[in-house]
């Protein structure tokens, strides 16, 4: 049998507008320990509130969530969340804090002592490989948006979180840096031990950066595996947000020699 | 070299601390309460739409509403409020001045802050508010340490606007009884002073600005962070606050208030009276500028100690009688009435105020006109001009009854104003004032009332319940009574009207005293 997962979705239902809208229709969903899980879904699929019902900012209108065991339906909310890291779309930092105090949040809410916050953030800033002296007191409008991200992410990780929710973290940054980013934090996740999930619309980096992928698309979930399974899936959609990256392999081999000098 | 070459710039100076002190006082207290009010009103309805919209609604109703009106309201409805606290309590409280003014002005300091704390609550990103939720804040951190900080720039915008509503307002608090910059201004507008109109003009422009700039000094120190900022803009505040505390301990010496509406003759009487309980040993301040509505509750209420009304003015306005009765039996019911109420009609001046129907001498001639009867045939192809209040006064709907006076055209004007527009030929025919020095001065001519139209308005001096029997205050008093003829009367209004130092309220008190004192 293998270990509990430390995230589960039981048949988990969400609706607005009274039951008119349906976001999320009948998922059911794993994450283990030490995975990195990409929900992969165009805009309207339901895959950001698939992430906001794990942290509760969504209430679930049916099925249960739990998360390290715990039914979150029953967790206070707050507690909940300040465990939980959340990497939000294009960094929403707080834009009257200094860099420092943004990345000190969480700990603050719970109360540690000045001291050790300072010491925290220094560790985080050095993680995400922001120059602490450079950066410690400027304020989000002066960082540039891969800087801002990077913040973002020391932000979620502060407060040591086993769980990391991210909602399309690298998706409004240029080619470059959100490569740099994607890789730099899938070293953050192995080296820390982290569960992440992680929401994007592009595959190519879901498959570049996770274990697994969940495919949602109208509500549902159509699809989970590796790579490799949902190469397998025989369905159509699947197989159509597959093919992207698929084309755009072969022509970079195509057009970049193996082993030729960059 | 002297800067000030007219004394009365010096006269002005010595009032400022009073002055000033009261009218920060008033403002800031109306304000820190419109605040106390207004912010968590703003904070409280920024969810709900309903609540949102009846609060703005309504703060933007008592915006439309004249200042002066506002204030004027708030009166009679504390006057109410506290007559029901002392039946139902036992406790009573002042209705008159600070109280009323307070109300009144934090009202109308609302409107901006609720519309720019909920303007800038509601501003603030919803990706910002989620991300607050999302790292664990409560709702309340998510208000104090980022919905509020983020709505700041737009908060303080509205406070600051509110700040210089409510200290360019507060100058019209004077009429019930609120001390304020405003005295300048109605002294000064009432007695042709135009360097008290002018100080006073200045003086809560320069105060507005300066409050201004100490709020925006304590915005910037909370943006960018300086602490230095911060404690400037916030000692200054304390600063003001702190001046107020001056006069506040230099009125409770003085014992007896002397009340005074807001026309000439009245500031004059009540410095003369004022000056006279000083010379006997009693202290005394003048409380200036009162409405008419005002001043016979304040008595009554015991908030000032004695002031001068008219009999005519009381009969018609306060107990609301349409009967015109003769001089001495109209006394003699007054004195019962008000006997009732326990005041004490101390006695008569000696001259009427009353009003009449004044035209330019030559062009009543030209016209043949000597009496109100004349003038009715004449009056449809004649315009008119009263005080504020005359048309609306009983005694006008009894005169054009009585003489079927019907004009082509009625204007309301400033009183002072009147006699120079009914001389120029602006109009034809002014309902002025018969103990006015410019009827001489312009060559007018007051029509005769044979049918008894007009009621008389001997000049009474009225004293407070609890001056009722305070036998020095009438010792004090007594050399006045009957001593002020209607020619001295004139003369010393004439003089208050002049545009010079002797011209002062203080000074035509003297000069009066001067001459019928002896």
């Amino acid at each position: 049998m293998p270990p509990a997962p430390l995230i589960a979705y039981k048949q988990v239902t969400k609706t607005f507008d009274g039951g008119r809208v349906v976001a999320v229709a009948d998922v059911s969903l794993e994450v283990a320990e030490g995975e990195f899980l990409a929900i992969v879904g165009g805009s309207g699929s339901g895959k950001t509130t698939l992430l906001r019902l794990a942290n509760r900012l969504i209430e679930t209108d049916g099925g249960t969530i739990t998360v390290e065991g715990e039914d979150v339906g029953r967790a206070d909310p707050i507690r909940l969340r300040r465990r939980i890291g959340y990497v939000f779309q294009s960094g929403a930092l707080f834009p009257h804090m200094s860099v420092a105090e943004n990345v000190g949040v969480t700990p603050k809410l719970l109360g540690w002592p000045a001291a050790e916050i300072s010491a925290r953030v220094d560790e985080l800033l050095d993680l995400v490989r922001l120059d602490r002296a450079a950066y410690r007191d400027r304020l989000p409008h002066e960082l540039s948006g891969g800087q801002r991200q990077r913040v973002g992410v020391a932000r979620a990780l502060t407060a040591k979180p086993r769980i990391v929710l991210m909602d399309e973290p690298f998706g409004a940054l240029d080619p470059l840096t959100r490569d740099a980013l994607g890789d730099d934090y899938r070293e953050l996740h192995r080296k820390l031990g982290l569960t992440t999930v992680m929401i994007t619309h592009d595959m190519t980096e879901a498959i570049l950066l996770a274990d697994r992928i969940a495919v949602m698309h109208g509500g549902k979930l159509l699809a989970q595996g590796t790579p490799r399974e949902l190469a397998a899936s025989g369905d159509v959609y699947v197989g159509e947000l597959l093919r992207t990256p698929r084309r755009q392999a072969e022509r970079l081999s195509d057009a970049l020699p193996r082993d030729g000098a960059a | 070299m002297n800067f000030f070459p007219d004394p009365r710039w010096s006269e002005a100076l010595s009032h400022l601390p009073d002055y000033l002190g009261n009218h920060v006082r008033v403002s800031v207290t109306a304000l820190v309460l419109g605040l106390a009010v207004s912010l968590p009103l703003a904070i409280l309805s920024r969810h709900r739409p309903v609540l949102r919209g009846a609060l703005l609604g309504l703060a933007s109703i008592v915006q439309t509403v004249p200042g002066l009106a506002l204030l004027a309201l708030f009166y009679p409805l504390l006057l109410a409020l506290a007559a029901l606290s002392l039946s139902w309590f036992g406790v009573g409280f002042s209705a008159f001045g600070f109280l009323p003014a307070v109300l009144a002005l934090a009202l109308y300091s609302m409107l901006p802050v609720l519309r720019n704390t909920i303007t800038g609550l509601l501003g603030v990103d919803a990706q910002i508010l989620e991300a607050a939720q999302g790292v664990g804040m409560t709702p309340r951190q998510s208000l104090f340490s980022v919905e509020l900080p983020l709505a700041l720039p737009v908060m303080m915008a509205g406070i600051r606007t509110a700040a210089v509503w409510v200290i360019g307002t507060a100058t019209l608090s004077t009429p019930i009884g609120q001390t304020s910059l405003g005295n300048y201004i109605f002294a000064g507008l009432q007695t042709q002073n135009w360097v008290f109109v002018l100080f006073g003009c200045f003086a809560a422009a320069a105060l507005a600005l300066a409050v201004d700039q100490l709020l925006a000094l304590i915005e910037s120190g909370v943006r960018y962070r300086s602490r230095l900022r911060t404690a400037l803009g916030g000692i200054g505040i304390l600063a003001l606050v702190a001046a107020t505390l001056v006069p506040a301990m230099a009125r409770s010496s003085s014992n007896y208030t002397v009340g005074a509406k807001t026309f000439a003759e009245q500031y004059v009487l009540s410095s003369l009276i004022a000056q006279r309980l000083r010379a006997a040993g009693l202290s005394a301040t003048s409380r200036e500028g009162l409405g008419s509505n005002v001043i016979f509750d304040a008595l009554a209420s015991n908030d000032i100690d004695v002031y001068v009304d008219y009999s005519g003015t009381l009969w018609a306005n306060q107990f609301h009688h349409s009967d015109i009765l003769p001089r001495e039996e109209l006394l003699r019911e007054l004195k019962t009435i008000l006997t009732k109420q326990n005041i004490t009609l101390f006695g008569e001046l000696g001259f009427e105020n009353a009003y009449a129907l004044v035209m330019p001498r030559k062009r009543a001639a030209e016209l043949g006109i000597r009496s109100i009867a004349d003038l009715a045939a004449r009056a449809p192809a004649l315009s008119i001009a009263g005080d504020y209040e005359f048309f609306s006064r009983p005694e006008w709907a009894g005169i054009q009854k009585a003489y079927g006076l019907a004009f082509r055209t009625q204007r309301q004007m400033q009183p002072d104003f009147m006699y120079a527009a009914v001389a120029s030929g602006e109009v034809d025919v002014i309902a002025g004032y018969t103990s006015d020095g410019l009827i001489a001065k312009y060559d007018l001519v007051v029509l005769e009332d044979p049918k008894h139209a007009i009621p008389p308005y001997d000049a009474i001096v009225l004293l407070a319940p609890k001056r009722a029997e305070d036998e020095r205050l009438k010792a004090a008093l007594r050399p006045l009574l009957g001593r002020i003829d209607i020619a001295a009367m004139r003369e010393a209004n004439l003089r208050a009207a002049g545009n010079d130092a002797a011209s002062s309220p203080d000074a035509v008190a003297r000069w009066l005293w001067e001459k019928v004192g002896k």
